[in-house]
């Protein structure tokens, strides 16, 4: 279980909306604090994953609960 | 250092002549233009004549044009309005792969909530074969929407022969023109599209500021209720000074349209012929001649486009990777993709967009910086010494 430092929600919005907001939040922790996005856009799967692996920045995990993708992003620079 | 600013379809700075018209209303004449008494009376006027200059711009009536406060709203309000009043009609739309956001996203929304959607292909300069529209277009289709021209790329859409299809149909024709309009010239009738969405800072007008033509005649529902402005069709009392700026500024578009092509095209045209000459493994994204006249839009293999952004600005050139509203995204551009370029290639994307202060001085040194660039990320790249320099 990850406990979270933040949660940032973006249900309802398309991908690459939650990327960018994820991106601009990420910059606003302190490294190695983790940040949860919650995503209800199917997109988010593939680019989430894409994202961090351009990024630098570590996904821990991606579940889906129901129809909510639940991604935690660790900031590594 | 002096910049040499190539971006302006991110942004363009205010007309002076935009600037000085909006003032007042900024200031003295602060009253709503809705008031029956007296200190409504010259914002009412002025928000009248602008819609006017607005319309002129686009050869159409004043009371086609529904002012918003940007191309975003006139396309969210193009797609959901027709959606929301034509439902009896049919629940299937049609638009392409190669869509602004403000598009894309109310259509997966619509889907969402049951409706069909076609997204048609492009063609390797991304531009839509209207014989797929042709084909798309079912008894319940409500609406095409397609981009006039798209910014990455500068293509612009055979739209003409695209709304003599759907006029024959009897499907409405909405066309996103935000980065078209003011820029070169268009014609509501003579294209024979339903709607068009426009935004002042195309054309050195205020942010803030767009409008949507809706061609009399056609039934749109509001987004915004709860008010008589914009003949109730989008609630929300005015931005009186950004209207009147755009007035001003779509005026002074539709006197020089012609005059700034003239002074766009050969320098657009020394800027492409030259990189393309200068540089190895570039390509030109987009049509060589059906383009906007101000964007030189490039792939460059074996470069990062953000990373080659940023060396031109360290040497004093703003320029574009991409739409600006989605560079955060580190995502490979949809539109490149679309196009069939690869991955690898399509992260190159670099785009000038040049403007009535851009020079033939800024373009020599645009074409002296580009190859210096290019050799520095190409240098410290692993993928160029492995495979580009062998090749």
């Amino acid at each position: 279980m990850i406990t979270p430092n933040d949660t940032l929600d973006t249900l309802g919005l398309f991908c690459p909306i939650p990327v960018i907001l994820t991106s601009r939040r990420i910059k606003q922790m302190p490294l190695d604090q983790v940040l949860e996005v919650l995503s209800d856009d199917e997109g988010i799967r593939k680019d989430m994953p894409a994202w961090c692996k351009n990024s630098g920045n570590e996904l821990l995990d991606l579940i889906q609960e129901g129809r909510v993708f639940k991604c935690y992003v660790r900031r590594k620079r | 250092m002096t910049m040499v600013y190539l971006d302006y379809i991110s942004a363009s700075p205010l007309l002076p002549q935009a600037k000085a018209a909006m003032l007042p209303y900024l200031t003295e004449q602060f009253g709503n233009p809705q008031s029956r008494h007296g200190y409504g009376d010259a914002p009412r006027a002025a928000i009248a004549a602008a819609r006017l200059q607005v319309a002129n711009l686009i050869g159409a009536a004043p009371e086609e044009m529904i002012f918003t406060a940007s191309g975003s709203e006139a396309n969210n309000l193009a797609i959901r309005g027709v959606v929301a009043a034509g439902q009896r009609k049919g629940r299937h739309l049609i638009t392409s792969v190669i869509e602004h956001l403000s598009v894309t996203h109310p259509m997966k929304r619509l889907e969402q909530e049951g409706y069909d959607v076609t997204w048609l292909p492009v063609d390797p300069v991304g531009r839509v074969n209207p014989n797929d529209v042709a084909q798309a277009i079912r008894p319940d289709t409500l609406l095409v929407s397609l981009l006039h021209a798209n910014n990455e790329i500068g293509t612009i859409q055979p739209i003409a022969e695209i709304a003599d299809i759907t006029q024959a149909a009897d499907v409405l024709f909405h066309t996103d023109a935000v980065g078209s309009i003011g820029v070169v010239p268009f014609d509501v009738n003579r294209l024979g599209v339903d709607l068009a969405s426009l935004a002042a800072p195309s054309f050195y007008g205020p942010k803030g500021a767009g409008a949507l033509y809706v061609r009399r005649g056609t039934r749109i529902a509001s987004l915004i209720d709860g008010g008589v402005q914009e003949g109730g069709r989008r609630a929300g009392t005015e931005n009186v000074a950004a209207i009147v700026g755009m007035g001003v500024a779509a005026e002074a578009a539709q006197m020089r349209i012609y005059a700034d092509t003239a002074h766009f095209l050969p320098l657009r045209d020394r800027l492409i012929d030259g990189l393309l000459k200068t540089i190895d493994r570039i390509h030109l994204t987009g049509d060589r001649t059906m383009r906007l006249p101000h964007i030189a839009s490039f792939a460059v293999e074996y470069v990062d486009g953000v990373a080659l952004t940023r060396q031109l600005e360290k040497r004093g050139i703003i320029a574009a990777s991409g739409s600006s509203c989605s560079a955060d995204a580190l995502k490979i551009s949809p539109v490149l993709t679309a196009m069939g370029f690869p991955a690898n290639v399509a992260q190159g994307a670099i785009v000038f967009s040049l403007g009535r202060e851009t020079t033939d001085t800024d373009i020599s040194q645009v074409l002296s910086a580009m190859p210096e660039c290019v050799a520095a990320l190409r240098a410290a790249s692993p993928l160029f010494s492995r495979q580009g320099a062998v090749e």
